[in-house]
């Protein structure tokens, strides 16, 4: 288990903490679809035969992928952009949430700190209000010093009392996407 | 099965009942394998086919039975899962055939129940009632080894084959507009926590 204070934390890339954090959790299945900052961290987790990694076309369809293996023994996570979360309103609410699955959501925070595209913006509105209505936990990460601890924790919480828990990556933590003139 | 399958196209597909395949499929089964059904008059056929603790019945989610089974499919490669969906459903959801063929489940098997209409929901017509063929689309997907099963006996010969061969395997099955044969108990957790046990992942 990590520490707030782990040392070497600060030197190392947020990807890496977030990987590491997946497999001291044994989070086993990790499904995605692609966003720009999420890059690192989606080849990183391809390249270590740890993972199970699958690429569906959707959001929704990792959510349903990610609930069977749950309920057949494996742990899975979904990586996606705040656009993706903006998809899933009825997979959580008509089956994570009433089947009480510990699914772990992880989302590359788009539409926030410097955003371009005013469609992120308005779909990042909609984002904590719809974790919120459903009662799903949600945790903010802006600090490299605490996404072992957050995410340990946190994954360990969602086991235990069988709850969907959602990790929202800011643009503090990841720098974000950035438009170039 | 070959990609040759000498199968049978859907217009010439032999228009069955989906409460009758659904036993059938039951029947097949004696290993404890795994069964998703989706929303609606699949689950419901499953559930008045018997209570098997490796049923699990999808009470919303539209378009999410095969997603799980593929899930479950992953999670337990010694195990044979079988989806069962409807044509209305698997429409909303079309890419998963793609995301089926790329991870290639070898226990991996789909049965498609394409009455051509959303019969749930007062019986509008699905795109199968026009032009669309998901058999072909499956295919184009990639998953090679999908057909439409030809009658009730080369339902059951494909089922026996998605049982003893490598998939994944799609079953195409006409049907007709007969009811569903009961309604599942709606109770998700319990469905859920019943369906672990099934699975041998809680004792
Ligand atoms: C996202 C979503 N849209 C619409 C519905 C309403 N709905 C519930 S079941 C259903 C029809 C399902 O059709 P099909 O899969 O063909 O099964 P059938 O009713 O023919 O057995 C619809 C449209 C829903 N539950 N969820």
């Amino acid at each position: 288990m990590s520490s707030p204070e782990s040392a070497g934390a600060r030197e190392r890339p947020w990807h890496e903490l977030v990987h590491h954090a997946l497999k001291s959790s044994r989070v086993k299945l990790v499904t995605h679809v692609p966003d720009r900052v999420l890059a690192p961290l989606i080849a990183s987790l391809s390249a270590d035969d740890f993972f199970t990694v699958v690429s569906p076309a959707r959001e929704e369809e990792a959510v349903g992928i990610c609930t069977g293996a749950w309920m057949g023994g494996t742990l899975g996570a979904v990586l996606m952009q705040t656009s993706g979360m903006g998809t899933l309103a009825n997979a959580l609410a008509s089956l994570v949430v009433p089947y009480q699955i510990p699914l772990l959501m992880i989302v590359s925070e788009r539409g926030t700190l410097g955003e371009y595209n005013l469609g992120q913006v308005m779909v990042c509105r909609t984002m904590r209000p719809i974790l919120d209505s459903l009662g799903i936990e949600h945790h903010t990460l802006a600090r490299a010093d605490e996404v072992g601890f957050v995410f340990e924790r946190a994954i360990q919480q969602a086991v235990s009392t069988q709850s969907p828990v959602a990790f929202i990556l800011s643009p503090l933590l990841t720098g974000g996407k950035v438009f170039r003139h | 099965m070959p990609t040759h399958d000498p199968a049978v196209t859907r217009g010439a597909a032999l228009v069955m009942n989906r409460f009758d395949l659904t036993r059938r499929l039951v029947s097949k089964l004696h290993r404890e394998e795994a069964v998703v059904a989706g929303i609606g008059n699949t689950n419901f056929d499953l559930w008045a086919a018997g209570r098997r603790p490796q049923n699990f019945y999808m009470l919303g989610s539209m378009g999410l039975a095969c997603p799980i089974a593929l899930g479950v499919a992953i999670a337990q490669p010694g195990r044979r899962v079988f989806g069962v969906e409807g044509d209305g459903s698997i429409l909303m959801q079309l890419g998963c055939l793609g995301t089926i063929a790329a991870a290639a489940p070898k226990n991996l098997a789909i049965v498609i129940m394409d009455n051509g209409v959303y019969q749930i929901t007062g019986g509008q017509e699905t795109l199968t009632a026009r032009s669309t063929d998901l058999v072909a689309m499956a295919r184009g997907a990639g998953i090679a080894k999908a057909a439409w099963a030809a009658d009730e006996a080369d339902f059951e010969r494909r089922i026996e084959r998605a049982l003893a061969e490598d998939g994944p395997w799609l079953i195409g099955a006409r049907i007709d507009a007969g009811p569903p044969a009961a309604q599942t108990e709606r109770d998700p957790a319990q469905i859920r926590e019943r369906f672990m046990r099934g699975l041998g992942v809680r004792g």
